[in-house]
C-alpha cells in the first residue's frame, strides 16, 4: 500500500502527538467532572436524597465519558506502543491503584441505591469517593514524574527494565502536580454540579468550586516556579532524524539541563499563551462560580484544564517519556511511534469516527439536559440510580 | 506451571480475563434480546413487553457494570504485565484495540446511559433505536477484540522489522480478514447468545415453577427458546469451523486437544474419551471413533493430521533455522543507522519466520547461538501444551453444546405449539439448573483457545516467557492477590443483587402505572398460578 505515504511520517507523528493531547484533554474535560463529582460527593451531599441527586447528575453520561480513558489507553497502544509498554509496566503499582479505584466506580454507581441499608449505601459512597479522588491524584503524580524523567533503561533488543520503586514516585514535586490535578478536576466536578443541581447541593458545590478554582492556578504557578528552579530537562544531542525508524536507541540524548523545559517557550514566545490559558481559564471559572454563571463556569474550567495539560506537552516536546538513568533511551515523538502505515490507518479511523462520536455524545447530553431535582428522585421518575 | 514471574503473570491474566468473560457473554446476548423485546413492544404497543424489556434490563445493568469495571483492567494489563509483548506487537495489536474504543465502546457506553435514563425523555421509536445501537456496540466490541485475539493465534499480515526490533504491519487487510478471527467472532458471539438465552429461559422457568409473573415469564421463554435454539445451533456448527481452522493454523493445539501423540494414517480417528499421560506420551484407555477426526480437522479423507511427536521433530528444525535468523539479526543490528545490504536482508528474510523458535531457547541460554543439542531438545518439547486439561475442557464444551441444542429445541417445540403452560415441572427444573452450564462451556472454550496456544503469546513468533514484563515476582503476586480479593467481593455482591432482582421481579414505575391504566391492551397484573 502506498496510500499512507500521502502524509509523511514526521507529520503523522506530530499529528498523533497532538491527538494524544486531545485525548487527554477529552478525558479530563468529560470524565474529569465525574471524578470531581466523586471526590466532592461526601462533602456536598449530606442526606440520602441529596446523594442520589448527585449520583444521578452524572448517571447517564459517566460511562460514555470513561471511554475517553479507555480510548486513551488503546490509542497510546496503537500509536505509541513503546510509551504504552514502558509507562504501564514502569508505573505498575500506581496503575494497579488506579485500576482498583476505577473498578469501584461502575459498581458503586449501579449498586449503591439498589439496597436500602444505610451501611451499604455509605460504604459505596466512600468507594465512589476513592474512585474519584485516587485516579485524579495519581494521574497528576504520574505527570510530575514524567517531567522529572523516569528510571528505565532499554536493552538492545528493546527489553525494558525499570529501576524505580512505587514510593519513589511520591516525591514532593510529583505530589504537587497531583494536587494540581485534584484541584482542577474538583473544580470541574463542582461546575458540573452547579449546573445540574439546585438548592443546598448547588450552594455547597459553589463554595467548594470557588475554592478549588482559585487553588488550581496558585498550585499550577507554584509548580511552574519549582520546575524552573529544580526540575532539569532533556535534550537530543545527536542529529534529529524525524522520519527514522522507531528505535530510541539510535539517538543520543542528555538530561540534567536546567530550564530546558522552558526552551520551547523561549524559542516561540507565542506558546506562553498555552499556560496563560490554563491560569486564565481557572480564574474565569472562579469568577463564574461567584456570578452563578452555570454553563460558563463549566466551559471556562474546561478551557483551563486544556491549557494546563497541553502546557506539559509543549514544555517537553519532542520528549514524551525521558529516562533519568539512560537518557539515550528516552522516548520522543521521533522514535517511539508505531509504523508509518499504522499511524495513517489510525488517523483515517479517527477522522471517520471522532465526529460521529461527538455527534451522538452531544445528542445524549442534550436529551439529558436540565437539572436533577429531589422531587423526581423521591418519585423515582426517570432516574436509574 | 511454576510460580515465577511468567507463571504469576499468566495466572493473573488468566484470572482477570476469565473473570471478565463471566460478564461479557451475558451482555452480548442480553443486549440483543432486549432490543428484540423492545421491538415487539413498539410494534404491538403491549405494555407487558416494555415491562419485560425493563425487567431484563435491570439484570443487564447489574451485569454490565462489572463487565465494564473488569474490561478496564484488561485494557491496561497488556502494558503492565506484558511490556515486551506490547512493544513487540503493539504496531499490529494496538490498532484493533483502539478501533474498538472508537467504534464500539463509545457507542455502547454512551447509549447505555440513555437506555436506563431515557424512557421518559425519548419517543418510543427513538428509545428503540438507542437499544439497538447499544446492542450493536457490544457486538462490535467483540468483533474488534477477537480480531486482535485472532491475530495472536494466526499472525498474518506482519513482518519483523530488524531496525525497530518489533513486528510491523505489512497488510492491514490480512489482519482484518484473518479467517481465524472471523471464525472466533461468530463462535464467541453465538456462545454469548446461548448464555443469555439459557439465562432468560432458566429464570422464566423459575417464575413458572413459583407461579409468579406468568405472563412475563411465558413470553420471555418464547423469545429465549427460539433465540437460544438458533444460537446453540450456530455455536456448534461454527465450533466445527474453529476446529478446522486450528487444524490449519495451530496443528499443535489440535493435536493436543485430541491427545494425538503419533500421526495416524488418514483419515484419523477421534478419541472420544481417554486419559492422556504427558510423561509417557500416550493416552490410556482411549475409545476411538474411526474417521471422525480426519473429517473435522481436514474436511477430507486423505489429508494426514500430524501428531505431537511429529510436530516436535518439526519444531527442532525450526529452532535450528531460527538460530540462523538470530545470527543475521545480530549482524544487522551491529550496522546501526547504516542501510542494510541486500544480501543480508535476503538472508534474514529467508529465515526470519523461525526467529520465534530461537527465542524459545531464551529460557535456557541468554544467547540462542550458544544453545546445545540438549537445550534444543528441551525447547522443542516446550512447544507441547499440557494435554490432559485441554483434552477434557474441550470435551466438556462440546458435550454441553449438544445438550443446549436439545434443551432449547424442546422448549422451542412447546412454545411453537403454544403449550408453554403444559411444560412438565421436571423440565422446568432442568431449565433452572442449566443456567450456569453455558458459562462453564464458554470458560472451557477460552481455556482451550488460550492454554492450547502455550508456550506462545503470539503463535510461532513470541514465546510467553519472553513477552513478560521485567517485574519482580512479589509485585505481581501482590497485585494478583489484590485482584482476587476485590473480584471475590464483587462477585458475591453481584450475585446477591442478581438474586434480589430476580426475586423482586418486574417493578412498576410511574410510567408503567399510567400506561397500564390507559392501554387498551392492559393485562391483569397478577395472573393466578391456578389459571394456567
Ligand atoms: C467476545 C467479547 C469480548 C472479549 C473477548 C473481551 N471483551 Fe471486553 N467487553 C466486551 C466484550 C469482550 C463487551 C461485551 O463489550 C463488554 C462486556 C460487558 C460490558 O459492559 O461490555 C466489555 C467491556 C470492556 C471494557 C469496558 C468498555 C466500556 O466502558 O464500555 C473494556 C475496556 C474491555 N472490555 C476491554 C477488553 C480487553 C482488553 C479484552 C482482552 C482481553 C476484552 N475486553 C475481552
Ligand atoms: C475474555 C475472554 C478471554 C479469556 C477467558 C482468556 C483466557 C486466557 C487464559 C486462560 C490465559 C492464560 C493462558 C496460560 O497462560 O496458560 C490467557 C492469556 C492471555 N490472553 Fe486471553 N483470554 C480471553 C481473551 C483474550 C483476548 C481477546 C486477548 C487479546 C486480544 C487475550 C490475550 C491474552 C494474552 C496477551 C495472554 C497472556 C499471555 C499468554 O499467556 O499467552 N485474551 N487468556
Ligand atoms: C460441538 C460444539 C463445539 C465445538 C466443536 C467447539 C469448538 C471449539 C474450538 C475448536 C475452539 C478453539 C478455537 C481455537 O482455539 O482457535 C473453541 C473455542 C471456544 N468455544 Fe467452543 N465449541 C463448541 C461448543 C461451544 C459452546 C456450547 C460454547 C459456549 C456456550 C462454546 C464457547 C467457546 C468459546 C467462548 C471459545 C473461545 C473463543 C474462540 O476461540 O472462539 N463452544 N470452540
Amino acid at each position: 500500500m502506498i496510500l499512507h505515504e500521502l502524509i509523511s511520517y514526521d507529520v503523522l507523528r506530530v499529528i498523533w502527538w497532538l491527538l494524544l493531547g486531545i485525548l487527554l484533554v477529552g478525558f479530563a474535560c468529560t470524565d474529569g467532572f465525574d471524578l470531581g463529582v466523586g471526590t466532592l460527593g461526601p462533602f456536598v451531599a449530606r442526606t440520602d436524597v441529596e446523594r442520589r441527586v448527585v449520583l444521578n447528575t452524572t448517571g447517564p453520561v459517566w460511562e460514555g465519558n470513561q471511554v475517553w480513558l479507555i480510548l486513551g489507553g488503546g490509542a497510546i497502544f496503537a500509536a505509541w506502543p513503546q510509551l504504552y509498554a514502558v509507562s504501564f509496566s514502569g508505573f505498575y503499582l500506581a496503575m494497579f491503584a488506579i485500576l482498583f479505584a476505577l473498578i469501584l466506580r461502575p459498581v458503586g454507581f449501579k449498586y449503591r441505591s439498589k439496597i436500602e441499608n444505610p451501611t451499604w449505601r455509605s460504604t459505596w459512597d466512600w468507594c465512589l469517593f476513592i474512585g474519584g479522588f485516587v485516579p485524579s491524584l495519581i494521574f497528576g503524580v504520574a505527570i510530575g514524574n514524567v517531567l522529572q524523567g523516569v528510571p528505565f533503561r532499554l536493552e538492545p533488543d528493546m527489553q525494558i527494565y525499570y529501576d524505580g520503586t512505587f514510593f519513589g514516585l511520591l516525591n514532593p514535586f510529583a505530589i504537587l502536580c497531583g494536587l494540581v490535578s485534584v484541584a482542577m478536576l474538583t473544580a470541574h466536578g463542582a461546575a458540573w454540579l452547579q449546573m445540574k443541581t439546585s438548592g443546598q447541593v448547588q450552594a455547597r458545590s459553589r463554595r467548594f468550586g470557588m475554592i478549588a478554582a482559585l487553588v488550581t492556578p496558585v498550585l499550577y504557578v507554584l509548580a511552574g516556579i519549582l520546575m524552573w528552579l529544580f526540575v532539569d530537562g532533556y535534550r537530543i544531542t545527536s542529529e534529529v532524524i524525524t522520519t527514522g525508524p522507531s528505535n530510541p536507541m539510535m539517538k543520543t540524548a542528555e538530561g540534567g539541563i536546567a530550564q530546558m523545559w522552558f526552551a520551547n517557550y523561549a524559542a516561540a514566545p507565542i506558546l506562553w499563551l498555552v499556560p496563560a490559558i490554563g491560569v486564565l481559564g481557572s480564574l474565569a471559572a472562579a469568577w463564574g462560580f461567584a456570578k452563578r454563571k452555570e454553563l460558563f463556569t463549566l466551559l471556562a474550567n474546561g478551557v483551563g484544564i486544556a491549557g494546563i495539560i497541553l502546557s506539559v506537552g509543549v514544555s517537553m516536546f519532542p520528549f514524551i517519556l525521558p529516562s533519568s538513568i539512560q537518557p539515550q533511551a528516552s522516548l520522543t515523538v521521533w522514535d517511539a511511534s508505531s509504523s508509518h502505515m499504522i499511524l495513517f490507518i489510525m488517523l483515517v479511523c479517527t477522522i471517520i469516527f471522532l465526529p460521529i462520536i461527538l455527534a451522538y455524545t452531544s445528542w445524549v447530553y442534550s436529551v439529558m439536559r436540565g437539572k436533577v431535582d429531589e422531587k423526581d428522585i423521591k418519585e423515582e421518575r426517570g432516574h436509574a440510580y | 506451571m511454576d510460580l515465577d514471574i511468567v507463571g504469576l503473570s499468566r495466572l493473573q491474566f488468566a484470572a482477570t480475563a476469565m473473570y471478565h468473560f463471566l460478564f461479557v457473554p451475558l451482555t452480548l446476548g442480553l443486549s440483543i434480546m432486549l432490543a428484540i423485546m423492545e421491538t415487539v413492544y413498539v410494534m404491538t404497543k403491549r405494555p407487558v413487553w416494555r415491562q419485560m424489556t425493563k425487567f431484563w434490563g435491570t439484570l443487564f445493568g447489574i451485569n454490565f457494570a462489572i463487565g465494564v469495571a473488569t474490561g478496564i483492567v484488561m485494557e491496561f494489563q497488556f502494558g503492565m504485565n506484558w511490556s515486551y509483548y506490547s512493544h513487540y506487537v503493539g504496531d499490529i495489536f494496538g490498532a484493533p484495540l483502539a478501533i474498538e474504543g472508537l467504534m464500539a465502546f463509545f457507542l455502547e457506553a454512551t447509549l447505555v446511559g440513555l437506555f436506563f435514563f431515557g424512557w421518559e425523555r425519548l419517543s418510543k421509536v427513538k428509545h428503540l433505536l438507542v437499544t439497538w445501537f447499544m446492542a450493536l456496540g457490544t457486538n462490535f466490541s467483540a468483533l474488534w477484540i477477537l480480531i486482535a485475539n485472532g491475530w495472536m493465534q494466526n499472525p498474518t499480515g506482519a513482518a519483523l522489522n530488524p531496525q525497530t526490533m518489533r513486528m510491523e504491519v505489512t497488510s492491514f487487510a490480512d489482519v482484518l480478514f484473518n479467517p481465524v478471527a472471523q471464525a472466533k467472532f461468530v463462535h464467541t458471539v453465538s456462545a454469548g447468545y446461548t448464555v443469555a438465552a439459557i439465562f432468560v429461559l432458566g429464570v422464566s422457568a423459575w417464575y413458572l415453577l413459583k407461579g409468579r409473573h406468568i405472563d412475563l415469564a411465558r413470553r420471555s421463554m418464547t423469545v429465549a427458546a427460539s433465540f437460544g435454539l438458533a444460537a446453540s445451533l450456530s455455536v456448534v456448527v461454527l465450533g466445527d469451523e474453529s476446529g478446522y481452522l486450528s487444524g490449519e493454523h495451530q496443528s499443535m493445539k489440535l493435536a493436543a486437544i485430541e491427545a494425538m501423540w503419533d500421526t495416524q494414517p488418514a483419515p484419523a480417528s477421534f478419541t472420544a474419551i481417554g486419559f492422556p499421560d504427558q510423561e509417557a506420551r500416550e493416552t490410556h484407555y482411549a475409545v476411538h471413533i474411526p474417521w471422525v477426526m480426519g473429517l473435522i480437522g481436514t474436511r477430507s479423507l486423505t489429508t494426514e493430521i500430524p501428531g505431537i511427536n511429529n510436530l516436535v521433530e518439526q519444531a527442532k528444525g525450526r529452532i535450528a533455522n531460527g538460530i540462523i535468523a538470530y545470527d543475521v539479526l545480530e549482524d544487522i543490528r551491529a550496522l546501526g543507522h547504516q542501510p542494510i545490504p541486500d544480501e543480508l536482508r535476503a538472508r534474514f528474510e529467508a529465515h526470519s519466520g523461525d526467529l520465534g523458535h530461537a527465542l524459545l531457547l531464551k529460557r535456557y541460554v541468554d544467547d540462542p547461538r550458544q544453545a546445545t543439542a540438549e537445550h534444543i531438545e528441551k525447547a522443542a518439547w516446550d512447544t507441547v501444551p499440557q494435554v490432559a486439561p485441554l483434552f477434557w475442557t474441550f470435551r466438556i464444551m462440546v458435550g454441553l453444546g449438544f445438550f443446549f441444542i436439545l434443551l432449547t429445541a424442546v422448549f422451542f417445540w412447546y412454545s411453537a405449539r403454544h403449550r408453554l403452560h403444559n411444560v412438565p415441572r421436571w423440565l422446568l427444573h432442568v431449565a433452572v439448573w442449566t443456567i450456569p452450564l453455558p458459562w462453564i462451556a464458554a470458560e472451557c472454550g477460552w481455556f482451550v483457545a488460550e492454554f492450547g496456544r502455550q508456550p506462545w503469546a503470539i503463535e510461532g513468533i513470541l514465546p510467553v516467557a519472553v513477552a513478560v514484563s521485567n517485574l519482580s515476582a512479589s509485585t505481581v503476586l501482590l497485585t494478583l492477590l489484590g485482584f482476587v480479593a476485590i473480584y471475590t467481593v464483587l462477585i458475591v455482591v453481584e450475585m446477591k443483587l442478581m438474586f434480589k432482582a430476580v426475586r423482586n421481579g418486574p417493578h412498576l414505575d410511574a410510567q408503567d402505572r399510567e400506561e397500564v391504566q390507559t392501554s387498551p391492551y392492559a393485562l391483569p397484573q397478577h395472573t393466578p398460578a391456578s389459571a394456567s
